[in-house]
């Protein structure tokens, strides 16, 4: 049976080639177009044309032009529930982050398997989402030390604190603080590589099953199917929460930088 | 897992190409179209509250002009009950004045009347004395002989009517 043995590695759809200029250099760094690159491109065109149907700019809008602005509202609604009235400002990038990684996580799950393009979900990269976490942690601290200045550091004593405890405290919030990229980061990366990984390790035992037999078959792999069908939902659940919670962690941060407490 | 073991040949183009494509989407999309669509919104929302406001100020215009016409309403009913209180009083008060003379006539009618049969009664009762004189001095010539003058038969009859 060892001929008839699938070669699924439920890593091999996380690996990232270099589809062109594999010796594109700036100041000896490599940036080379990779199908991680290719996915980006992809996601920010489709977000492109997706925001063009909110751009008819209608008095009584159409249903495309309905969900472009439901979305914008959404991001609208959150940032004034969770800054107040200065969370305006901060719109465009919460809703650039929140739309870009929504659709990049969906982009990922989407079954273009069956015709032969594989899409790769660069958001189960920490290199990419550590870049995600380290522009909201940017901004937070850009900011917290304009608007603030050093009255910033207060965010690290509640406000309440009795004097004795403000030095056990303080410490645990600065390191509390100083983890919020890692969090933020990792909680995107794990979220959307766990569920890749399962769905593909359920594949797996699909392919594998059936190899064995049509007994296998039935005991292994129909169930295993019919888990990845409920999984498959789950992920699709999970990509929009995680979108969700990267953007709306991102806009506390904000807050704490524009209200301290 | 190849996001560790690819870490350190791939993270420059990872960032670079995100870079790019985050920077397209923050300024284009998010900088560009967003705004435009928050102001479609916003446009639509405050057109939506005008009209609602021109609603409400021609719902109260409408109000207003009903409460002028009850006003006006009421004012004239209360002329008219006026009109028609006066004239009530106005006939009343003719009545009055009518029935007053008409009493009055009646009263004179009848004062004259009473008047009249008084004077009869007098008449009638100096009649009666004159008859009863006379009857007593034929009775008293028939019976005793006697022929009481007129005055002594009067005196006699007045004194006798008089105790009754």
């Amino acid at each position: 049976m060892a001929a008839t043995e699938a070669k699924v590695d439920p890593m091999k759809q996380f690996l990232v080639e270099p589809l062109l200029g594999q010796d594109w250099n700036i100041a000896g760094y490599n940036i080379a177009f990779t199908n991680s690159a290719l996915w980006m491109t992809i996601t920010a065109v489709l977000l492109f044309v997706f925001m063009l149907g909110g751009m008819k700019r209608e008095l009584v809008p159409g249903r495309w032009q309905m969900t472009v602005e439901s979305f914008t509202g959404f991001i609208d609604d959150m940032l004034d529930a969770n800054v107040g009235k200065e969370g305006r400002k901060y719109v465009p990038y919460i809703f650039s982050l929140f739309m870009f990684i929504l659709f990049a996580n969906l982009l990922g799950l989407m079954p273009f398997g069956i015709v032969g393009v594989h899409p790769f979900t660069f958001t189960s990269h920490f290199t990419v989402t550590g870049i995600f976490a380290i522009m909201s942690f940017a901004i937070v601290l850009i900011v917290g030390f304009w608007k603030h200045g050093l009255h910033f550091f207060s965010l690290f004593v509640p406000s309440g604190t009795p004097l004795p405890m403000v030095f056990v405290i303080a410490p645990i919030e600065f390191v509390s603080f100083l983890f919020r990229p890692f969090s933020l980061a990792l909680r995107l990366f794990v979220a959307m590589m766990a569920g890749h990984i399962l769905l593909k390790v359920l594949s797996g035992f699909v392919i594998d099953g059936w190899s064995a037999g049509a007994g296998y078959g039935v005991l292994v792999g129909v169930p295993s199917f019919i888990l990845m069908i409920g999984i498959s939902a789950l992920e699709i659940l999970v990509a929009g929460i995680q979108a969700y919670v990267f953007a709306l962690l991102s806009s506390l941060y904000i807050n704490d930088a524009e209200h301290l407490h | 897992m190849p996001q560790i073991d690819q870490m350190f040949e791939i993270w420059s183009s990872q960032l670079f190409w995100l870079l790019i494509t985050f920077g397209f989407v923050f300024f284009v999309i998010g900088r560009g179209m967003v705004p435009k669509v928050m102001d479609t919104v916003g446009m639509r929302d405050k057109q939506i509250a005008d009209d609602l406001a021109a609603a409400q100020a021609a719902r109260d215009a409408a109000d207003e002009a009903e409460e002028a016409w009850r006003q006006r309403e009421n004012a004239n009913r209360e002329a008219a009950q006026e009109v028609v209180g006066k004239a009530k009083a106005k006939a009343q008060k003719s009545t009055e004045t009518k029935l007053a003379k008409v009493q009055a006539s009646i009263d004179t009618q009848m004062e004259e009347a009473e008047a009249r049969i008084e004077a009869s009664r007098a008449e009638a009762a100096a009649e009666i004395e004159a008859v009863a004189t006379e009857a007593a001095q034929d009775i008293a010539q028939r019976l005793a002989g006697v022929k009481a003058t007129k005055t002594a038969a009067k005196s006699a009859v007045k004194d006798v009517m008089n105790r009754g």
